[in-house]
């Protein structure tokens, strides 16, 4: 411990309070100082003598003392006192133990593991009469672990400048904001997931019709964005209530449709898209503070890996009708069976996927498999949040590469602002 | 809080966790000055709260400081069974009392007022005397050693507080994490 009353004693038990004259100053005093009020026989007009320090004042002066943060002729003075008053002696040994009681703050970080843990130990012994539903818990929990990362963050850390990246218009996108503007554009886009559930849209009445992009543009340039960590609890409080809103709500909650603008997911599929994006920005800031981030859980970054491996067939049909795909080899009908791409992915939460190629109605087949693609989880979550180009993808590939061209594209194509 | 807890919200657990578990987490660590032993410490208080939600009694204080209790009671007796047999029964007592008093003015300094505790921090810690810190907060010498008396004079009760007997009976030592 370090501090400057090293010399206490930090037990901070059973010190006798016996005379009080014997009680040391917490930092050695001068010797030759003379004790106040200094003898003066005639002051001169333009130099008169301060008073003695009054008992108020002497007593005031008792938490500083104790601290060691006063000036030398003030701890002379006190301690002067101290012998000759017994009131402020017991005090003053009173509060110079509890200065040996302050410890520095540790910033032990609490393990990212451990909140799912505990949780799954306490639904253990007592099963929850109202669950949350398992494809909202990604988002409860990366929200918390978010959460946990902002929880020490000072001034200088909320203004740190961040870049969120994204692939758009055939290209690799960004833009600058900060850490607390990239919270504001978490809570900004949760806010379609609140809106859809009925819940207030944090940017009120006014908010903008139209995607992300406006929304959060908006957001930045309104004053209800506060550029510090204030903007940290409504954001949080709207998580849990979202957590709470769709805990309580019927099963076929999870198919209600939230309205992103330019598309829409049900509402399961939105708590998971949630739980990716948080994860995605949560990294981005943890990289602009230079901390280190875990990715999520095997099991729910396997749910998010699903999700995008599932958007991407309507993801591919849109780039194509955009012409920025290779065309359907043929007409597929609904449900039949269809040109169909391997997705390997490995590592925690990886599996198998099969991706129909020719329309988002076909049914994928092994059968008919024209090419796989093999990728780490994690670069492909990079890829899907438009980190890194499909281009630079690494991924080990074989069979038809216009598809796998595509399909790479049709993932960075998921990403947004 | 309690209720939704009491009615079986896995939500509200969450919630109480995201809420606490740094302050259990970090009281633990100060009783036992292990972080593998805060971690159990931390299943357990949670375990215990989520299986009694019914034990809080918010005419005894906030649920922050029961909280805060239940875990100073079964840190401080796993400090007894892990200490057991390793000294005399002073010293054991010894460390229990500093335990506690360390527990304590944790708690205390994380739940006084934030002038106090800023003040206290700068006077402490960046080891600024009470003008300067009078001249950082922007406030006057006058309050500068008002607030450095009256933090310490709120952290020092934690070394007058009665030992053991601050948990009320059923979740502080001895009676919690004992069958009952």
């Amino acid at each position: 411990m370090t501090g400057p009353a090293e010399d206490a004693p930090d037990d901070g038990y059973e010190r006798p309070v016996g005379g009080a004259a014997r009680i040391p100053g917490p930092r050695g005093a001068a010797d030759d100082l003379h004790p106040l009020p200094v003898p003066r026989p005639v002051p001169a007009p333009q130099d008169v003598p301060e008073p003695p320090p009054t008992h108020a004042v002497l007593k005031s002066l008792l938490g500083a003392w104790a601290l060691a943060a006063c000036s030398a002729e003030e701890t002379q003075a006190v301690e002067d006192h101290l012998t000759e008053c017994a009131p402020c002696a017991e005090e003053a040994l009173r509060l110079r133990d509890a200065v040996g009681l302050l410890h520095p703050e540790e910033s032990l970080d609490l393990k990212p593991l451990l909140r799912s843990r505990v949780l799954e130990d306490c639904l253990g012994k007592r099963p929850a009469r109202i669950p949350v539903p398992a494809w909202a818990t990604p988002y409860d929990t990366e929200t918390a672990r978010l959460d946990a990362l902002l929880r020490d963050f000072g001034d200088a850390e909320w203004h740190t400048p961040v870049q969120l990246k994204w692939f758009g218009d055939e290209r690799r996108r960004s833009r600058d904001t900060t850490v607390a503007g990239v919270i504001g554009h978490l809570l900004t886009v949760d806010g379609l997931v609140a809106t859809a559930l009925g819940l207030d849209d944090p940017l009120g009445a006014q908010a903008p019709a139209g995607g992300t992009t406006r929304r959060t543009e908006f957001f930045w340039d309104s004053d209800r964005h506060p550029a510090t960590g204030q903007v940290r609890e409504p954001w949080r409080e709207q998580g849990h209530t979202l957590v709470r809103t769709v805990s309580f709500a019927g099963h076929g909650v999870a198919e209600l449709a939230v309205d992103y603008g330019s598309f829409a997911l049900p509402l399961g599929d939105a708590f998971l898209e949630r739980a990716f994006e948080c994860w995605v920005h949560a990294w981005d800031i943890a990289e602009a503070v230079d901390y280190p981030y875990d990715p999520p859980s095997g099991p729910h970054l396997h749910r998010m890996i699903d999700l995008a491996a599932r958007l991407l067939p309507a993801a591919l049909a849109e780039r194509r009708r955009a012409g920025l795909a290779g065309p359907a080899r043929g007409l597929v009908a609904a449900g039949a069976p269809g040109r169909t791409l391997h997705l390997e992915i490995e590592g925690a939460g990886g599996g198998g996927w099969d991706i129909a190629l020719d329309s988002p109605a076909a049914k994928p087949s092994s059968d008919h498999t024209v090419a796989e693609i093999a990728l780490d989880g994690l670069e492909f979550c990079q890829l899907a949040a438009g980190h890194i180009s499909p281009e630079d993808a690494a991924a080990g590939q074989h069979g038809d590469r216009e598809a796998i061209r595509d399909v790479l594209f049709a993932a960075a194509s998921l990403s947004r602002l | 809080m309690q209720q939704r807890l009491a009615r079986g919200e896995a939500a509200a657990l969450g919630e109480l966790y995201d809420r606490f578990a740094s302050l259990v987490h970090s009281l633990a660590h100060r009783v036992l000055g292990d972080e593998t032993a805060a971690d159990r410490i931390t299943r357990e208080v949670f375990g215990y709260i989520w299986e009694n939600p019914d034990a809080y009694d918010p005419k005894q204080g906030s649920l922050r400081s029961w909280v805060a209790r239940i875990t100073q009671g079964q840190a401080v007796a796993r400090l007894r069974q892990a200490e057991l047999g390793r000294g005399s029964r002073e010293e054991l007592e010894q460390k229990v009392r500093s335990a506690n008093a360390a527990a304590r003015a944790d708690y205390i300094v994380t739940s006084m007022p934030a002038p106090l505790r800023s003040a206290l921090e700068l006077a402490y810690f960046k080891r600024r005397d009470y003008r300067q810190a009078a001249a950082d907060l922007k406030i006057s010498e006058d309050e500068a050693r008002r607030r450095l008396r009256l933090g310490l004079q709120l952290l020092s009760t934690a070394n007058a507080l009665p030992r053991e007997d601050t948990a009320p009976p059923g979740y502080g030592p001895p009676g919690y994490g004992t069958p009952r």
